[in-house]
């Protein structure tokens, strides 16, 4: 019989652990804005897009100033 | 960017502003390949590339904010440290806090750009968005900047913050937070009480194992105590509150219910051994909890509570002895002279001393043509400059003003008290006094034939009779119905606006911006046909001119071609002059395009052309009524009465009976005054009172009214204190929005009849004094959902059936 008392004490603290959590969301102000942090979250990968593009550009730029020089060297 | 389209075999290229999305008359601004409409959308561009802040444009199209109208503002005075001190919500003096009021964002591109605002400025440690509130949430760091350079970079990439003191709106957050805590709190308590009661329900062990028993039954007191004394706080109060003013409000049974739900419980688990009803109690305000949230589900953006502060400027420029110094508005006093530049607004009532005044009186009338005044003129607060600067000397101080006057009028305060009782609370009464005496009945009989008895049956028909389903259906239906008229561009301030809403009997409109369309006219071309170079001429002169009057007519030139102007001058209250390829075009009024000097009063609806000096015909601008006005009119006089109140003269009488027919009451030359007295004297014949209106001066009307709805072509910007806010281009569902609202009620009042039957069902079991904690426990939510089941599928049936969704 113990045994089931253990149970509900932990299953309790358990829910309880839950409910602190939830708590926890509330009063940092994770309920504030329903809207903005699912916009934001796509901004992550843009960061890494812009970077890359930004090499690429660099990249042909150089590769295209290479080229003009190799044609006026020809001329 | 360059468009091609296809019209009329005619092959025309279009011109779209890289940063705005606007046409561009040429390609004569540009960077490198992009285009933009003018050196405003350029330079925000430019500021932009130079920080690598391009990804602004790949995540919308064209996301800018056009800079064609804009002036920039010389906001030195941030600088003023008492200013400063009032808009920084905190401050160490290493890092500051402050909030700005973005209106203009409005899409993705928006949050990223003003979160990445500390690459623009690194003296910002970091910036959020509030997207739905339109707010931005700076810190930055004192030393490196302050409120000044900030604001100017806000402005200078199109984000002009609105600076004003009204912070209503930020007080309401904490009730929301405390809302969650409850929630979330029963729910957890409910959870826990569920489980620990399944044994009791199912009758296993109990008897095995008596002691165990007892454990769970003491932790369901203990899960019990913070929903009992923290969760269902709200309806204590309440019911005492309408107690202490004698109004017995849906809250009362409710209370009394959960009141003796938990005495009988704890009375039943202490000294009778038993199990109690905590299961149903915790389950009860977790579930009256959700209702209220979603009956709180309320539009963030929108302000119903706004006033004229919020919509004056907080700082004025004066100058003395030539020298120009901006004040906080608060300093201003009478006899001082105040510099007002184009597109400011005028501040306190004063008299006009130097330059062309050209006033948009928008903001307080709703007529959106501005006026042109004369030296020595007064000039009433609320009024925009249009044009250039102009220099006034105040002679009333802001607070005197005719405007604040109008405000702070007496008559024009309504107190918050609802004036209609909600359904929900006015058979509350009957149904308390009727609960009541069954259970004092019952209580009577069973004192004379099995006293034991007699307790339990009079607490169990309070537990069983407590209007859970009756209090549930309100909020559901009625939230509901708020988001669907939401979903249709009507927004309500709350659910009470409904029930108001169904209870309209007489209509009151106003004319100027309500039944008429803002800025949209009707555009005619008197005079000989105009050629098609003749047009694109015209087009692009007005082009240049923000005067409502240039747009209107520039909307009417749809196919014509932009050409690039050579030179444009506009000379506010007269006119305007172009040169393009070599014509010179004059567009204005007949004294200023024929230049004889004919001094003629009423021709602001008659905009004169001319070419090479010869003039081609006028522009006739009248008043536009909204599309579907005359179908609307009928449909709502079917069931209301109808009047039009008009602040101007009788010039459209005619051709307002047109659409209203001779029946309707329409009233002239009415100052707010005599429109909120109107709506009184209706009221006193008992009338219910929906005013529609737009301006300012409909507020005192708006408040008086029973329900003031304020139509508005942009949401987001000012609309005097209402109930609901109508977007325009809604208007003609009017009457449909009405008859749903009716709807509406009549659902709650289906659900009410359909939660009676489980109450007397429950009522069997009280009064023959064998309620079980079963019974309660499953009759409880079986009501509860099926009532909230009932009224959203209804709510839904009916919205579709009049496709609001």
């Amino acid at each position: 019989m113990s045994v089931i008392l253990i149970l509900i004490i932990a299953s309790l603290l358990v829910a309880g652990g839950f409910l602190i959590a939830y708590i926890w969301a509330v009063r940092t102000g994770q309920y504030d804005d329903k809207y903005t942090p699912s916009v934001r979250i796509l901004f992550e990968d843009l960061k890494n897009n812009a970077e890359s593009a930004k090499k690429m550009a660099d990249k042909l730029r150089t590769q295209n100033e290479e080229l003009k020089n190799d044609k006026q060297n020809q001329k | 960017m360059e468009r091609i389209e296809l019209q009329d075999t005619k092959v025309k290229t279009q011109l779209i502003c890289y940063h705005c999305g606007d046409e561009c008359p040429d390609d004569s601004i540009h960077v490198n390949e992009k285009i933009f409409c003018c050196n405003g959308c350029k330079t925000v561009y430019e500021i932009l590339e130079q920080n690598n802040l391009c990804d602004y444009y790949s995540i919308d199209k064209n996301p800018g904010i056009t800079q064609k109208k804009q002036t920039k503002r010389n906001y030195d005075f941030l600088l003023d440290e008492d200013l400063v001190k009032k808009l920084i919500e905190f401050s160490d003096g290493k890092i500051s806090k402050v909030t700005f009021n973005i209106p203009q964002m409005h899409c993705s591109s928006c949050i990223w750009i003003l979160e990445n605002l500390y690459k623009l400025n690194p003296g910002i440690i970091n910036s959020q968005v509030n997207f739905l509130q339109k707010k931005i949430f700076i810190n930055f760091s004192s030393k490196n900047t302050n409120l000044n350079e900030i604001v100017e970079l806000l402005d200078s990439i199109g984000y002009e913050p609105q600076l004003n003191f009204d912070n209503t709106t930020t007080i309401k957050k904490s009730d929301y937070k405390k809302l969650y805590y409850k929630i979330g709190i029963a729910g957890f308590a409910f959870g826990n009480i569920m489980l620990l009661s399944f044994p009791e329900y199912l009758s296993l062990g109990t008897n095995e194992f008596p002691e165990l028993k007892r454990i769970f039954a003491y932790i369901n007191i203990l899960l019990s105590l913070p929903v009992f004394f923290f969760s269902s706080s709200d309806y204590f109060v309440s019911s005492w509150k309408g107690l202490k003013k004698k109004i017995i409000n849906i809250d009362v049974p409710l209370a009394l219910g959960i009141l003796i739900l938990f005495i009988r419980s704890l009375y039943e688990i202490i000294f009778m051994n038993g199990a109690g009803y905590l299961d149903t109690l915790a389950g009860l305000i977790f579930f009256l909890l959700i209702g209220k949230l979603f009956q709180n589900k309320t539009y963030d953006t929108l302000n119903f509570e706004r006033n004229y502060k919020s919509y004056f400027p907080i700082s004025v420029t004066i100058k003395k002895d030539k020298t120009e110094t901006t004040i906080p508005i608060e300093k201003l006093g009478v006899g001082n002279r105040i510099v007002i530049r184009n597109n400011e607004l005028i501040p306190t009532d004063s008299v006009l001393i130097k330059g062309k005044a050209n006033i948009d009186y928008s903001f307080v009338t709703g007529e959106s043509i501005p006026t042109t005044k004369v030296n020595g003129e007064t000039i009433f607060a609320g009024g925009r400059q249009m044009g250039s600067a102009i220099e006034l000397e105040t002679i009333k101080e802001v607070s005197q003003s005719y405007l604040t006057q109008l405000w702070n009028s007496k008559a024009f305060i309504k107190d918050d008290e609802p004036k209609i009782v909600s359904f929900a609370n006015s058979i509350s009464k009957h149904f308390t006094i009727a609960i009541l005496l069954i259970g004092l009945t019952a209580a009577i009989y069973w004192y004379f034939v099995n006293p034991l008895l007699a307790f339990n049956a009079f607490t169990a028909v309070l537990i069983i009779a407590c209007p859970c389903a009756l209090a549930l259906s309100t909020p559901f239906t009625m939230g509901n119905t708020l988001r669907i008229f939401g979903k249709n561009k009507f927004y309500l301030k709350n659910t009470y606006a409904i029930e108001k809403l169904a209870a309209v009997d007489a209509i009151v409109l106003d004319k100027t911006g309500t039944i008429t369309e803002n800025g949209a006219s009707e555009v005619k071309f008197v005079g000989e046909v105009l050629t098609d170079n003749e047009g694109s001429l015209i087009k692009s002169t007005v082009r240049n001119s923000s005067h409502p009057l240039s747009l209107a007519i520039y909307n009417l030139l749809v196919n014509e071609k932009l050409l690039p102007t050579d030179y444009f001058d506009e000379e506010p209250g007269k006119g305007i002059t172009a040169v393009i390829n070599g014509f010179e075009i004059k567009i204005g009024a007949k004294s200023f395009v024929s230049e004889k000097n004919i001094d003629d009063k009423e021709q602001s609806t008659k905009v004169y052309v001319s070419i090479n000096r010869k003039v081609r015909g006028y522009f006739n601008i009248s008043n536009k009524y909204r599309s579907g006005l005359m179908e609307i009119i009928s449909e709502l006089g079917e069931n209301n009465k109808i009047s039009i109140l008009s602040g101007d003269n009788e010039s459209e009488r005619n051709r307002l009976q047109e659409f209203f027919g001779s029946n309707k009451e329409m009233l002239f030359n009415q100052s707010p005054f005599d429109k909120l007295n109107y709506i009184t004297s209706l009221q006193q014949n008992g009338k219910k009172v929906l005013m529609i209106g737009d301006g300012l001066n409909d507020a005192g009307a708006l408040k008086q009214s029973d329900i003031g709805i304020s139509i508005s072509d942009d949401v987001n910007n000012f609309s005097p204190a209402c109930d609901g806010i109508l977007d325009s281009n809604s208007f003609s569902r009017l009457s449909d929005f009405i008859k749903f609202a009716k709807k509406s009620k009549s659902i709650i009042i289906t659900s009410f009849i359909l939660s009676s039957i489980y109450n007397l069902i429950g009522l069997y079991y009280a009064v023959s004094g064998t309620l079980s904690p079963i019974i309660a426990a499953i009759l409880m939510p079986v009501s509860s959902i099926t009532v909230v089941l009932f009224t959203t599928l209804s709510v839904n049936f009916f919205a579709r059936k009049r496709r609001f969704i």
